[in-house]
């Protein structure tokens, strides 16, 4: 990779680092609760919550760093924080 | 993820932010709402940091990063040099509050003052995250950080918070406005007005750090909420100087929120100082007479 | 044609004809006359640029660094402490590749306060990564701009650059200057054509934070660049002179060099003051020559280990010191002799506007042939007794 001109960087770049190793505890989405709110997509800090073709949330693993700010706002309960198993 | 919801992701995954930081979610809501046609001009710290290491960048629009207090005046001429190409992209300068209330004062009161088409942004943790919870202009009255720490003979910080949007509305901003990230869909309701709004308008959020403040990142949100219905932080929106809507509440007792924080376990432990909170209620009460935020229940 | 004009005006008017895109300067005696002139003709619509009446000169230079990472051609001019106030800025600007263009006009550093003339502002910035270019004369100073503006936005460079010349002694001095056409100067000075620039269409990220892994890296790419326009700002004289006939293709100039026994080495007005005080030690015998120095930075090691090569004394004014050990030119020409045996005599001169006359100069060359340099020309010795 050529040196970014000026100290530059095109996008895309940050994906290739995978915070997702930092977690500690993981976020267990359970469907039968999930009210389809959005809230916990709208607040993620790392923005990786995406939804299938339900409409239910789908977290990116890669990236969650496992704050727990979903599970601990989830108005209906539905996310559940789980020790990671490594 | 869709595909079309993958494009619309301008502030990126891959940063490295404290799981629960509430600056990066101010960046994703700040994007989300201003949209892809916008350029940012970024003040160094922790925002900066997190999310720019070389050769990796979480910003998927451009973004420019000079110096710690230089973003206003940076702005200033990216602003002019699209004027001058007639070019419409929004610009959006960001600072943390050591950047915009200390150290970036002088250029940030010389863009407002001249009055360029650019919407400053603060995302206001109360103090120096990046080198380590020291005091700024921003950190409230008793708050524990690295230099203004409580001690035998200290009850921590001992001055209040600068009311930074008063004095921008004084240089004759047409918008400024405060805002939490304890409620999303206000906060980007007023970046949209912000970048809508011709001239310089300000937006200061309020950001709680977990790092800093010494709470749980999973309490982002709920220590965000209890800032403001605590009435320690007011929600509000000034147009053309005047006060024109602010989130009423119905108010909690400021120990509530100041318990849950480890830079304010002092006036807690060893034992409870009951004079130095009630002074910390006073500064609440004066907010709430101030701005009328108070919801009166019926009895 | 000539025309007779104020130094400070003739520069503002050639800035002009390079057509800069954002201008932002904030007023610093000596620089006043410029930015006027430029806020004038802005204006007049004489110029269509924004002009950005910033509130210091760390806004100045940080707005032109914003309005070029857009795509603008920019244009600041201050000096002295305006110049300390940019110190950080002026970093940034050459590590983030912009090729900004500032006048520098030249001026002492408090404490104590002057605002009279010497070089310690534009040489303090010595290491920040501009080049560094320095007048001789008025239209020297004003062919300069246009040269520097080619040089730096070259993509084998894209590194700012400082045009210096010396307060008052040539901006608030009139002289007979060749103003070139626009036409002219269009011929000479392409559009600004950026490498890369914040676009909504094409986003990119500036200004990203290297670690230890990268830092190193960004540094000798500038370094580089600078030897990028060793070769870079010769070629832009050569094709200034074949078009205009005026010669700027040396980095270094020459005068009455050739046969000299003793050279004396300088930078800016003070140039033009040796070369008569040389053309009457040449008549009364004395093997003198000048060596003038036009880049500072990059510095012309080769040109100045060429033209100083036949020489048995060197005697480097500089009107400048860097505290606690030499002048900074002098210590640049030692390193390039190093190894000859030349000796170098470093003579601190003229600080804080003091005048130079002929006779200063045949002073020093008369000093330096007896050996006898590395002093402070002219020292007040009752004022320190």
């Amino acid at each position: 990779m050529p040196l970014g001109l000026g100290c530059t960087a095109r996008p895309g770049k940050s994906r290739e680092y995978k915070t997702g190793s930092w977690r500690v505890f993981r976020p267990e989405f359970i469907a039968e609760k999930c009210t389809k709110c959005g809230m916990c997509k709208i607040i993620c800090p790392e923005g990786c919550i995406g939804e299938n073709e339900e409409g239910l949330p789908v977290p990116d693993y890669d990236y969650c760093k496992g704050c727990g700010l979903c599970a601990e706002e989830c108005p209906s309960e539905a996310i559940e924080m789980k020790k990671e198993e490594k | 993820m869709k595909e079309d919801e993958a494009a619309c992701v301008l502030f990126d995954a891959g940063h490295r932010a404290c799981g629960g930081c509430a600056a990066a979610m101010a960046a994703r809501l700040i994007l989300d709402a201003a949209g892809k046609d916008t350029i940012v001009v970024s003040s160094t710290g922790c925002m900066e940091v997190f999310s720019t290491p070389y050769p990796e960048t979480a910003w998927n629009v451009p973004w420019i990063h000079s110096l710690f207090e230089n973003n206003s005046a940076v702005a200033s001429g990216v602003v002019e040099s699209l004027k001058k190409q007639g070019r419409k992209e929004k610009v959006i300068a960001i600072g943390g509050d050591g950047a915009t209330f200390d150290i970036g004062v002088l250029c940030l009161s010389g863009a407002f003052e001249r009055g360029h088409d650019f919407t400053y942004i603060c995302y206001d943790n109360e103090a120096y995250m990046n080198t380590g919870i020291q005091r700024s202009g921003a950190t409230p009255y008793d708050a524990s950080t690295t230099t203004s720490p409580a001690g035998k003979c200290s009850f921590g910080n001992s001055r209040p918070k600068k009311d930074l949007p008063a004095i921008l509305a004084a240089h004759g901003a047409p918008y400024v406005a405060t805002a939490s990230i304890a409620y999303p869909p206000d906060l980007k309701k007023k970046v949209e007005k912000a970048v809508s709004t011709p001239g310089p308008c300000y937006i200061q959020i309020h950001a709680p750090c977990c790092t800093g403040w010494g709470f749980e990142g999973e309490k982002t949100i709920a220590i965000g909420k209890l800032a403001i219905e605590t009435g320690l932080f007011v929600s509000y929106e000034m147009e053309e100087g005047k006060i024109t809507k602010v989130k009423k509440v119905v108010r909690k007792p400021v120990e509530e929120y100041l318990k849950e924080q480890k830079r304010f376990r002092h006036l807690f432990k060893p034992k409870r100082n009951d004079a130095e909170i009630a002074k910390i209620q006073a500064i609440a009460d004066r907010n709430a007479e101030k701005f009328g935020i108070d919801i009166k229940l019926k009895k | 044609m000539l025309e007779i004009m104020e130094g400070s005006h003739a520069v503002a008017q050639s800035v002009g004809l390079c057509r800069p895109e954002v201008i932002a300067a904030y007023p610093i005696t000596p620089q006043t006359h410029i930015v006027e002139a430029l806020a004038e003709m802005v204006a007049d619509c004489t110029i269509d640029a924004e002009y950005i009446t910033v509130e210091s000169e760390f806004s100045a230079l940080s707005a032109c660094l914003g309005a070029s990472a857009a795509g603008s051609r920019v244009y600041s001019a201050t000096t002295s402490q305006g110049l300390a106030l940019m110190f950080e800025v002026c970093f940034n600007c050459a590590g983030m590749r912009l090729p900004v263009v500032m006048s520098i006009v030249n001026r002492a550093l408090g404490a104590p306060l002057s605002i009279w003339n010497d070089h310690q502002d534009s040489i303090s910035l010595r290491d920040s990564g501009w080049m560094q270019l320095y007048a001789e004369d008025n239209q020297e100073a004003i062919d300069l701009h246009y040269i520097a503006y080619r040089a730096a936005e070259d993509h084998r460079v894209l590194l700012p650059s400082f045009v210096c010349f010396d307060g008052f002694i040539l901006s608030h001095t009139y002289e007979p200057v060749d103003m070139l056409s626009q036409e002219q100067v269009d011929s000479y000075l392409p559009p600004f054509k950026p490498y890369h620039r914040l676009d909504a269409a094409d986003p990119i990220s500036f200004g990203l934070f290297a670690s230890p892994d990268y830092y190193m890296e960004f540094r000798y790419a500038i370094d580089q660049a600078m030897n990028q326009a060793r070769n870079v700002l010769p070629e832009a004289g050569r094709v200034f002179s074949e078009m205009f006939g005026r010669d700027y293709s040396g980095m270094v100039e020459e005068y009455r060099l050739d046969d000299a026994d003793c050279a004396i080495v300088a930078m800016g007005s003070i140039c033009g003051t040796a070369k008569d005080a040389i053309d009457e030690m040449r008549d009364a015998g004395k093997k003198v020559g000048l060596l003038k120095i036009r880049a500072f930075r990059p510095f012309p090691v080769k040109e100045v280990q060429k033209a100083l090569a036949g020489v048995s004394t060197v005697a480097v004014l500089d009107k400048n010191i860097s505290l606690g050990s030499k002048g900074a030119v002098a210590l640049e020409i030692r390193d390039a002799l190093y190894g000859s045996q030349i000796p170098v005599l470093d003579y601190i001169i003229a600080l804080g506007g003091r005048d130079v006359r002929k006779k200063d100069i045949a002073a020093v060359v008369d000093g330096a042939e007896a050996g006898k340099g590395d002093i402070y020309y002219g020292l007040r010795e009752e004022v320190l007794k």
